[in-house]
């Protein structure tokens, strides 16, 4: 029943630690923005070499067979530093779909390469009117002479761009199906775009576009439950480091700052504003960290359940820390040079992803227990 | 997010559980269920039960009569103790001064005492607040001067709760009104009959009469009552409240109260479904459930810490706030699911042997004065505002 970490993994949570830290900070960051793919090559191929990007795919596939909590670790650390990256959508998403639903051919292909770093994936399951119902597919799967083709448009694929190949969710005879695809393939059109928190995504276009199936026909929506559930786990970690970061610069600006006569971390309303971010990330980082393990349990329903109290838990606790760090910064929250908004931004970004608090608190609801 | 145990907790969870539903007295489980009051006899009785099967002092250390159980099992065992409807062990001796007494008090104290409070013998109760001393209670002022081989202690403590059933009440009295008002507080042991005591029920909002002011008017107390060195009062006082923090939280008692809550409802009607499919509400319930799994998994993990031998810090200020908001949240709750049924208010409903027909249904009858009387969670045991202030002070250092 421990969920706490133990020493390898406090050793591996260090080692995020550092290398986030030396590697990644609001300038470079900004630079990273102002780059092609919004993200360093090179920091991809470091994630690699020190194992990351294998991390959570298992060892028969070409990884290091590491477990949730240990995606949970790594995560977090990202969050640190807000460091932007595909990892979520390339290795959590993309591999897992792969892992949970691939051919031993596909897997073949396509883990090893993803775990070495040379191939990136992303995956499009949203669409224009879904908002957060997986169930809610529109695009059309068409079996054609030689294989499949799919048409449609897909909503905000974060990657996408930078994908080598994309994973889709299409609807065929059989129902909802998980198809494969190649990003520069023909009848594929992207429309690329920043997002306000400093990552890329796609509106992605398809018009007949060739595919494999991914998995059985008309099987893919465990799959794809399951997968966006550990997704929703590793996000809600990377916001838990967010948290923490965001109550450390303010912890350390309400010391500093002077009002009055004196620094303004004297104030007991300030004080209380401070302790109640503080209460919010330690209950999330408890809950997240129960959740992970029990996503690792043999019970799909108990490790849906869990993913479900943990993103409603982080929305609540993400929008209060988000929004009082910005108002005990005073005006310096609000400006573009402080840290502070962009790391506001990117919890808020979070309560979007994988379905916000509302989302989650009907399912959470719907999931029976006792 | 069941907790997968071990076997061995496992089947200590089970012993547990065999025992309380085995032992547990059908009178007693009957009115915790039905939210009536417990008389001293009631806890009394059940105590000595536990006493006998060497499971009344969880916390003990083994030398002094504790089962030598883990963090974890201690858990278990609380955990046990609320879904079985339990009476509370009574925490005022067992766990507040005994520790004290352990860690402080000479060998004679912890002769006399330890076995008596182990054996429920005596009652205890704890005279800390006074009038004009709640949140800043460094400054009171009911005093002890020395005299001969006593001392004179004149003054009032207040909101005592159960001291009409107490045998000792320990107190924080001033020796010295030199330095910091810290500095001048003493720790005694004072037996509650001497003469110049009198306590006197405070009637609460909920109709209840269980906290007492208690007067102090020329009582001659034995210096040798005093626990450790006269004037080190506060620091033998702030050692308690770094002990068995865990359990403030109440985590057991508040998933009892959630399964409850559920049931009510079930069975209660909102239009022509029942209120568990009420989307508002269930909403409501949800996020108070998803809080109680955070604020559990927060236990759970000082637990840990706990096995691993680290003692909990001032971050377990954590529990008492989240523990008694989320109390609060349930009682709220349950107030809001029975309607217009919390209206109803007879005293005598409140009092096991009452067997007239309910009014409206059956578990409506307690809600609303529990509702009342546990707003006091929030203000008891340091106000949790006082407890962010320790949290801003200890914990974000400010």
């Amino acid at each position: 029943m421990d969920f706490s970490l133990n020493d390898e993994q406090k050793l591996f949570q260090e080692s995020v630690e550092n290398f986030v830290a030396k590697e990644f900070d609001l300038n470079k960051r900004r630079a990273l923005f102002e780059s092609e793919e919004g993200f360093s090559r090179e920091h991809w191929a470091r994630f690699a070499e020190l194992g990351w990007l294998g991390l959570a795919i298992a060892e028969e596939n070409g990884g290091l067979g590491g477990s949730a909590l240990d995606l949970v670790v790594l995560m977090e650390g990202l969050g640190r530093e807000l460091a932007p990256s595909p990892y979520l959508a390339s290795v959590v998403l993309g591999g897992g779909l792969v892992e949970r639903a691939g051919s031993n051919e596909q897997k073949a292909a396509i883990l090893p390469a993803l775990a070495a770093g040379e191939m990136l994936l992303a995956f499009a399951y949203a669409e224009p009117s879904s908002r957060y119902d997986l169930t809610r597919v529109g695009i059309r799967a068409e079996e054609k002479n030689d294989g499949w083709a799919l048409s449609g448009q897909k909503s905000v694929v974060f990657y996408a761009q930078s994908a080598d190949k994309l994973i889709v969710s299409a609807v065929a005879a059989e129902g909802i199906s998980l198809f494969l695809l190649d990003r520069g393939a023909a009848g594929l059109n992207l429309r690329s775009y920043p997002t306000i928190d400093g990552l890329r995504a796609a509106e992605v276009m398809l018009n007949g576009v060739s595919a494999q199936p991914l998995g059985a026909l008309g099987e893919a929506l465990p799959v794809i439950e399951s997968a966006i559930d550990r997704a929703t786990i590793a996000v809600s970690a990377e916001a838990l480091g967010i948290m923490q970061t965001l109550i450390e610069m303010t912890r350390a600006y309400v010391a500093e700052r002077k009002q009055f006569g004196t620094v303004i971390g004297k104030f007991q309303v300030l004080q209380h504003a401070l302790v109640d971010m503080y209460m919010a990330h330690e209950l999330s980082k408890s809950l997240t960290y129960r959740a992970a393990a029990a996503l690792a349990g043999a019970d799909p329903g108990a490790g849906a359940r869990a993913a479900s109290a943990a993103k409603v838990q982080i929305g609540k606790a993400g929008k209060l820390i988000g929004q009082q760090a910005v108002q005990l910064h005073g005006g310096m929250g609000m400006t573009d040079e402080f840290a502070i908004g962009h790391y506001f931004k990117r919890l808020a970004m979070i309560e979007t992803l994988f379905g916000d608090t509302d989302h989650h608190r009907r399912r959470f609801a719907s999931l029976v227990s006792e | 997010m069941e907790l997968s145990l071990s076997s061995n907790d496992a089947a200590f969870r089970q012993e547990v559980r065999d025992f309380i539903r085995a032992e547990l007295p059908a009178d007693i489980k009957s009115k915790v269920e039905r939210g009536q009051r417990l008389v001293k006899e009631d806890y009394v009785r059940w105590q000595k039960m536990l006493y006998e099967k060497g499971w009344i002092a969880p916390g003990w250390p083994l030398e002094h009569g504790g089962p030598g159980w883990t963090p974890l099992q201690r858990h278990l065992f609380e955990e046990e103790l609320a879904a079985a409807s339990a009476p509370r062990i009574v925490p005022f001796g067992l766990s507040m001064v005994a520790p004290v007494i352990m860690a402080f008090g000479d060998a004679a104290q912890k002769a006399y005492y330890l076995p008596r409070i182990l054996s429920s013998e005596d009652w205890w109760c704890q005279g800390y607040s006074e009038p004009g001393s709640g949140a800043d209670l460094a400054s009171l002022a009911t005093k002890a001067v020395p005299d001969g081989k006593d001392y004179i202690v004149t003054g009032q403590k207040t909101w005592t709760t159960l001291a009409q059933y107490a045998d000792m009440i320990f107190c924080l009295v001033r020796t010295s009104t030199e330095g910091k008002p810290q500095e001048g507080i003493s720790f005694l042991l004072i037996d509650i009959h001497l003469p110049g005591i009198e306590v006197r029920p405070i009637r609460t909002m909920d109709g209840g009469a269980e906290i007492n002011d208690v007067f102090f008017d020329n009582v001659r107390v034995p210096q040798a009552n005093r626990i450790g060195e006269e004037n080190k009062g506060w620091t033998y006082a702030k050692f308690l409240l770094g002990y068995e923090r865990t359990g403030i939280a109440a985590i057991g008692r508040s998933k009892q109260e959630l399964r409850q809550l559920k049931a009510i409802a079930r069975a209660e009607s909102a239009g022509d479904h029942s209120l568990a499919e009420d989307g508002a509400f269930v909403a409501k319930l949800a996020d108070l459930e998803i809080d109680i799994l955070a604020l559990e998994s927060l236990v759970l993990r000082i637990v840990a810490d706990e096995t691993a031998g680290r003692t909990p810090g001032p971050e377990a200020s954590i529990l008492k706030i989240r523990g008694t908001e989320i109390q609060q949240r349930l009682s709220e709750l349950a107030l809001e699911a029975i309607g217009y049924y919390a209206n109803p208010y007879i005293a005598e409903a409140r009092e096991a042997g009452w067997n007239e027909a309910s009014i409206g249904p059956e578990y409506a009858a307690n809600i609303a004065p529990h509702y009342f009387n546990w707003r006091k969670a929030s203000i008891y045991g340091g106000t949790n505002e006082i407890q962010k202030n320790i949290i801003a002070k200890m914990v974000l250092g400010l």
